[in-house]
């Protein structure tokens, strides 16, 4: 099987990394770089655990090739928090008490985030169609959303 | 059986340089090399054992395939490597071509869509294809490459069953052309899944229509329906009572019913074969109601 030498810039740090072609995004972020707030759910594109920011949008990790991405900027949810301060969807989901297990987190703050980069003050049936990937099985959705409503108000 | 171990079983990662060295490496590897874009599909099929390529060509950086553009004489044209999302946010597509990004919307996350392309969705030739029916209403023609050098394929005369469509060792479809539609035309998607977002479909009503002074009618409706049969299906007899009948509520009724008695669905687990049938007949009935409703508001 081929190996292929990849640069990428994740969470702004020029990564060059040998990786095979089988190698998922998720994979090379979690085992080769120890970016493990990226999580594995379903490995098939469903449960949005695993989703990053590829070049400023969102996709599942899981479901991209590490060698697709030489040349491309990563974000992962290490990379949202900026000099130190987390970002307004981290501070809020915190404020809602949004959190339970923390599984299906950092996938919905990286969804959460690239929804108010396109736009800032979406209504309640867009956040809701912008989180429709990302699964969670403790909390019941409705404080998430408030966290996402209220990261667009203060924002 | 579904794993959640995030592993691909192993492959050769094959990138070509150009159009011609793609399609002679395909068809050099004709039982084992399959081209990609998304992904999307083709990883879950190959973690769920479905297939188990020893090559898997990325196509996503070839000569064409990058296109996304209107023009007023042509139409619309949308490259192999062009992402669902981007199509939904191009301006164009949305004020020309209402019926295929509200189709797109519907496929599965946003995430998803950020890597899944429409001609990804062609040629997986699933019955299931949400964005297929609204191609096949827009007359949508697809622009391959092959070993003898570029040829066109009309989507209508393209899937060949489940799964399968008339693409030849070493053709790689570069992107679709959407004719300019009807003037004032009217589309909607109605697609039933087992939740309200995101699911595949247990039945989609792709529906286009246009007021057509050449009709008995005054419209002219297109139609095509997803899940139902072993390709995308076209009820033509439907289209046809649709234009050749005063349209009236009877007219649609009898519509409704005759693009029921068309369709072979399969039992399956999203939907019984029965209950399909009857989703058909209701799911026309209310696609040829919102259509006349907003063509005649």
């Amino acid at each position: 099987m081929g190996f292929h030498q990849i640069s990428v810039r994740v969470n702004g740090n020029d990564e060059i990394i040998t990786v095979a072609s089988n190698l998922t995004l998720l994979r090379m972020l979690r085992e080769t770089l120890s970016l493990t707030g990226t999580k594995n759910g379903c490995a098939a594109g469903e449960c949005g655990a695993c989703t990053v920011l590829l070049n400023g949008e969102p996709v599942n990790s899981c479901m991209v090739l590490a060698v697709e991405v030489d040349g491309q900027e990563v974000i992962t949810i290490e990379g949202l928090a900026k000099d130190g301060q987390l970002d307004i969807v981290q501070k809020t989901i915190i404020e809602k008490g949004a959190v339970q297990c923390g599984f299906c987190t950092p996938g919905m703050l990286i969804s959460a985030r690239a929804l108010l980069n396109r736009n800032p003050h979406p209504t309640e049936e867009q956040v809701v169609e912008a989180l429709v990937g990302n699964l969670c099985r403790c909390t019941g959705y409705s404080r998430i959303i408030e966290s996402v409503q209220a990261a667009a108000e203060r924002s | 059986m579904t794993s959640a171990h995030p592993g691909l079983p192993e492959f050769d990662y094959v990138k070509p340089s150009d159009l011609s060295e793609a399609s002679q490496f395909l068809a050099l590897h004709v039982s084992d090399a399959r081209p990609f874009s998304g992904g999307t599909d083709t990883f879950v099929r190959m973690r769920d054992g479905f297939f188990n390529p020893k090559y898997l060509v990325d196509v996503k950086n070839l000569e064409g395939t990058r296109i996304l553009k209107f023009d007023a004489s042509e139409g619309l044209t949308i490259g192999s490597a062009i992402p669902m999302n981007q199509v939904v946010a191009f301006s164009e597509a949305a004020a020309y071509y209402p019926l295929l990004v509200d189709a797109a919307k519907s496929v599965a996350s946003y995430q998803l869509r950020s890597r899944a392309t429409i001609i990804g969705n062609i040629c997986n030739a699933s019955p299931a294809g949400d964005t297929i029916g609204a191609c096949l209403a827009y007359d949508g023609v697809l622009n391959v490459h092959g070993l003898d050098g570029h040829k066109k394929l009309p989507l209508k005369d393209f899937f060949t069953g489940p799964g399968k469509n008339l693409l030849k060792p070493g053709d790689i479809v570069l992107s679709i052309t959407l004719p300019v539609p009807p003037k004032g035309h009217a589309g909607q998607y109605f697609k039933l899944g087992r939740n309200r977002l995101s699911d595949l479909s247990i039945v989609g009503v792709s529906a286009l229509g246009y007021k057509d002074p050449s009709t008995k009618s005054g419209f002219t409706f297109r139609l095509a329906i997803a899940s139902v049969a072993p390709v995308p299906f076209i009820p033509t007899l439907a289209e046809e009572i649709l234009s050749t009948e005063p349209l009236n509520p009877d007219t649609i009724n009898r519509a409704a019913q005759a693009a029921m008695d068309a369709v072979t669905p399969i039992d399956d687990v999203r939907g019984s074969a029965q209950y399909r049938k009857y989703m058909v007949r209701n799911l026309v009935k209310r696609a040829v109601n919102e259509l006349q409703h907003k063509l005649t508001a």
